[in-house]
């Protein structure tokens, strides 16, 4: 794959290019049906249920039968509703979801795009997502969305911040923004990832991620119990599916993003387990990332809103600011 | 200057934590509520009036339906009132077994309530856990009285049902089950950081507000107040049992938290001891076939789990009440809910409203 990166652009090229392109958005179609099936039997697991299993073998089937269930259904868009920007907020949502997975390296040479500045362009492109929230929290004119649309941008700023410096201290300890030399730094040893010299920064890195997904304890923004859906409460059909998606194409590239600068990527734990091919590494440390934040939503009820902006502001943001200090220091120490 | 609005937010009838159709009219300022008014009366049925129209025994059923959650004391309260004005004699047997339904009772209620309190403040999962073990409960009334949620249980002068063959042991294997789980709940739930603070400290008040507004229950014990019915003035045959009554010191969401658990505790600990003592006899007491108790009036008064439930008959004599009315604790305790809502964030709003414990079929009747 990077070989073809390399090469130059001409139509075959183009084409190859493309049909990854396409297999890869299918691949990440895939995960979010099966990652809804796998969270519904986790949780349901987790509280003495069995979960999805009528709906096809095992209720494998349940996710595609749901995801049916919006595409037929009406759409409809309140009469007062900002018309334009209703429609234009799931898409500015769940776009950026998808783009921002280009960068990551699954395996030694499968990545789609080898940017020199990819964490950066990660953390850009994700914040767009947030753009997609309130204003589709706007534009519905429904009380209860605006209060979850302007959570969201509240959460956002309080949260953007200590994620993008808990990843500083990582980019010190690599120095490149490029995913794949970020993963060809980390060592073959799994003490030698970066969750252990990093473990301040993987730390605050979690939480903020976990908040950035608005997901429990930090799903303010839905907040069923308060703001009944938040920001999707007049999305149906499709839309609200948009919705869905790009929440949970955002799990996906979060415990990616995790793999990738903490976890090792593509490395085996032990260097005598080198025979078993990268990607499989990739793909368990990013399923239990994952399985990480459904047992998360099992388990914790939902933090305040200004409780959420007291942990941003007044913990998180101080560690990692702390912990860049301290990385830089050791760094120039052991030079 | 940007120009700024209140927000007028209409909180309900169709809210998933207004537990049932209450309506809150909150005005917001951001996320600070300013001002809020409680709507109340979506689900009233006048069961006061319509209990003039029907027999005694007849309006049994209706009390089921007003705090469903907690049928089984409604049921005591209307029963032991007409047994007061007539001066019935229960039999042990069936005093017995009243006293074990509506601790069990109690048990099932508080788990409801402890259930989908988390279940407001964002965590899944103990609804779950509660409704499992609420449902060993629902299964024994329905062993006992064919009837999982309103079970029309009790009778003027006793019960309508006698306890099944093995039905002592169930309750006995209930109570050793139950005091495990309550240490689980503790261990999932009780110390959870998130939880804690989301409930220290809020919806305060004092024991002299909560005295002034009439709040009974968790709701005036919570404040530190030690005033439990059962305990200080027993009626039916609390006096021979051993329990305490938990208090709190702060009088916020987190004491009622802590006294609603330990309270299931303290439940355990009568049934306990009631099925060791449960007796042999007769389930239902000399009793006219048609009930008319003599002129006059009365009031009696119990504790439900959601606080003080009272039921007050006039009675001309007839077969029929004159006039009935009962004190409902979910209607009394809401009413401090708009001076403890101003000034609070709206997640605030149901923390409080979720530690206040209501049941929408009691406050409207």
């Amino acid at each position: 794959m990077l070989d073809l990166l390399a090469k130059p652009l001409t139509w075959a090229n183009f084409g190859i290019m493309l049909a990854f392109a396409v297999l890869f958005l299918l691949l990440i179609l895939g995960y979010v049906t099966y990652a809804i099936y796998f969270e519904r039997k986790v949780i349901g697991w987790m509280q003495f249920r069995y979960g999805p299993n009528r709906t096809g073998p095992l209720g494998l089937l349940q996710t595609v039968a749901d995801v049916l269930k919006l595409l037929i259904k009406e759409d409809t868009i309140p009469k007062k509703a900002d018309r334009e920007l209703f429609i234009l907020a799931p898409a500015i949502t769940f776009v950026p979801a998808f783009a921002a997975l280009a960068t990551f390296p699954f395996a030694k040479n499968w990545q789609f795009a080898d940017l020199n500045v990819g964490l950066l362009y990660y953390a850009a492109l994700s914040s767009i997502s947030t753009i997609g929230i309130v204003l589709g929290g706007w534009a519905s004119n429904n009380k209860y969305s605006l209060l979850g649309g302007m959570r969201s941008a509240a959460q956002m700023i309080s949260y953007e911040i200590p994620l993008v410096m808990s990843m500083v201290g990582v980019i010190l300890m690599t120095g490149s923004l490029n995913l794949r030399k970020i993963v060809e730094a980390q060592g073959n040893w799994f003490w030698e990832w970066n969750f252990l010299p990093q473990i301040i920064g993987f730390f605050v890195f979690i939480v903020a991620a976990i908040s950035e997904l608005n997901r429990t304890p930090f799903d303010l923004p839905e907040a069923e119990s308060e703001l009944v859906a938040g920001y999707h409460v007049e999305y149906s059909g499709f839309r609200f599916a948009f919705f869905m998606l790009a929440e949970y194409v955002y799990t996906f590239a979060i415990a990616a993003l995790t793999t990738v600068l903490f976890l090792g990527g593509w490395h085996a734990p032990f260097p005598f387990l080198d025979f078993i091919p990268g990607i499989l590494w990739f793909l368990i440390k990013m399923s239990f990332c994952v399985f990480f934040m459904f047992w998360l939503r099992a388990t914790l009820p939902r933090v305040r809103v200004d409780q959420l902006m007291g942990l941003g502001w007044k913990l998180l943001l101080p560690l990692a600011l702390a912990n860049i200090f301290i990385t830089a220091i050791v760094k120039e120490l052991l030079r | 200057m940007i120009r700024t609005e209140e927000l007028l937010l209409n909180v309900g009838p169709q809210h998933p934590s207004t537990h049932g159709v209450l309506r809150i009219i909150v005005k917001l300022d951001g996320e600070i509520i300013t001002e809020a008014i409680p709507v109340i009366g979506y689900l009233h049925r006048g069961t006061e009036k319509l209990a003039e129209d029907l027999t005694y025994t007849q309006i049994i059923p209706y009390t089921d339906r007003m705090d469903y959650v907690s049928a089984m004391t409604n049921n005591y309260v209307i029963c032991h009132a007409v047994e007061t004005l007539m001066q019935l004699e229960v039999p042990e047997r069936a005093q017995y077994l009243r006293l074990i339904v509506m601790e069990l009772q109690r048990i099932a209620s508080h788990l409801v309530w402890w259930g989908t309190y988390l279940l407001d403040i964002g965590a899944l999962s103990p609804f779950l856990f509660a409704f499992k073990d609420r449902e060993i409960i629902i299964n024994l009334f329905n062993e006992l009285c064919g009837a999982r949620l309103t079970y029309n249980y009790m009778r003027v002068g006793g019960v309508k049902w006698d306890a099944p063959e093995g039905w002592i042991q169930k309750v006995r294997d209930f109570v050793t089950h139950m005091r495990e789980q309550l240490k689980t709940y503790d261990n999932l739930v009780s110390g959870n950081e998130i939880f804690l603070a989301r409930i220290k400290g809020i919806g305060k008040y004092t024991a002299e507000e909560a005295i002034n507004y009439g709040l009974s229950g968790a709701n005036l014990r919570c404040t530190g107040v030690k005033w439990d019915l059962r305990k200080d003035m027993p009626y039916g045959i609390y006096d021979r049992f051993e329990f305490d009554v938990p208090v709190g010191q702060n009088g916020d969401c987190y004491d009622r938290y802590i006294i609603r658990l330990e309270e299931i505790r303290q439940s355990l600990r009568i049934l306990e001891q009631a099925v060791e003592q449960f007796p042999e006899g007769e389930i239902m007491g000399k009793v006219p076939r048609v009930i008319r108790p003599p002129e006059g009036e009365v009031y009696v008064r119990i504790e439900s789990p959601r606080g003080e439930i009272g039921c007050h008959i006039v009675s001309k004599g007839k077969d029929k009440p004159y006039r009935l009315k009962f004190r409902r604790p979910s209607f009394v305790n809401l009413q401090i809910l708009p001076k403890l809502l101003v000034g609070q964030p709206m997640a605030n709003m149901i923390t409080i409203l979720g530690g206040v414990d209501i049941v929408l079929g009691e406050v409207d009747c």
